[in-house]
């Protein structure tokens, strides 16, 4: 049997489209989980995969400011996690429950 | 060699994506997650990003991560109940889903028709010290900026998390 015929490199455009099926992956988690942790897990996957874009982007150009982008990106999902988790600690301390179509004091 | 670690791990990262949605309790959500975030960092270094798969091992699944199996376990909701919100969402949002996987694929094959081969080694300007270099000069306010706003997230939560005064 012949060895499978492995290409020696890939094209940049199918890290492009990894990164676009790990966003879709997080927005179908983010619209259908329904626990306030998951959907705010499904967030931070969609920023990841956004990096991902931005690294192969900055590599098609051969420049390090998407590099530069990712690890801003980082900082600010660094910052939104500790807010966001204190905001999901003090919900569930005041109602006891982290489903999010329970969590509906706004709606009219 | 890099075809095969690009689809190995490009393949361990969407498994364990897919299980980061499917899974019914935030535990095995959140460790699937951390598959999804290493698996990145290898692609990160295949791409020549050697800072940033570094950084991406410590800060997000590291720190982040860290964060979140802490936060799960305190509040320990266990697995997720059935959702309510009805088979509508899901009939209207997954063939939506779908069209939109389907014309950025469609974009992206003929936006990009001959994209440079990825290959290992080829671009080198993401060490450290190119970061660095490019982080203290062009990049000096939106870092000195970061450091403001990683202040006003301390401050954050640190008033969300306090024991009310009675």
């Amino acid at each position: 049997m012949p060895p499978l015929p492995v290409p020696a490199a890939v094209p940049l455009s199918y890290y492009l489209i990894l990164s676009a099926v790990l966003f879709a992956l997080g927005v179908a988690g983010f619209l259908f989980r329904r626990s306030l942790i998951t959907v705010f897990m499904s967030i931070e996957l969609m920023l990841n995969a956004v990096n991902l874009t931005f690294v192969a982007f900055s590599y098609q150009h051969k420049q390090v400011d998407g590099h530069l982008f990712t690890f801003f990106v980082m900082v600010v999902a660094a910052a939104e996690a500790a807010v966001g988790l204190a905001i999901i600690l003090t919900v569930y301390k005041n109602r006891g429950t982290l489903a999010v179509d329970e969590i509906d004091s706004l709606k009219l | 060699m890099d075809a095969i670690l690009f689809f190995l791990f490009a393949a361990i990262a969407v498994v364990s994506a897919i299980n980061v949605v499917v899974q019914r309790h935030p535990i095995s959500s959140a460790l699937s997650l951390v598959g999804v975030m290493g698996s990145l960092a290898v692609l990160y270094l295949l791409l020549g990003a050697e800072f940033i798969a570094a950084a991406q091992m410590i800060v997000y699944a590291g720190a982040i991560m860290v964060l979140f199996v802490f936060v799960i376990m305190l509040l320990n909701t266990g697995a997720e109940q059935s959702s309510r919100k009805g088979k509508v969402l899901t009939i209207v949002a997954m063939p939506l889903l779908v069209i939109f996987l389907g014309v950025v694929s469609y974009i992206i094959q003929r936006g990009f028709p001959d994209s440079p081969l990825v290959k290992f080694g080829e671009f080198t300007g993401g060490g450290p010290k190119d970061v660095g270099m490019a982080l203290f000069t062009r990049y000096l306010l939106p870092f000195e900026v970061t450091s403001v706003l990683i202040l006003i997230a301390i401050i954050g939560a640190v008033v969300l998390a306090r024991k009310e005064m009675e």
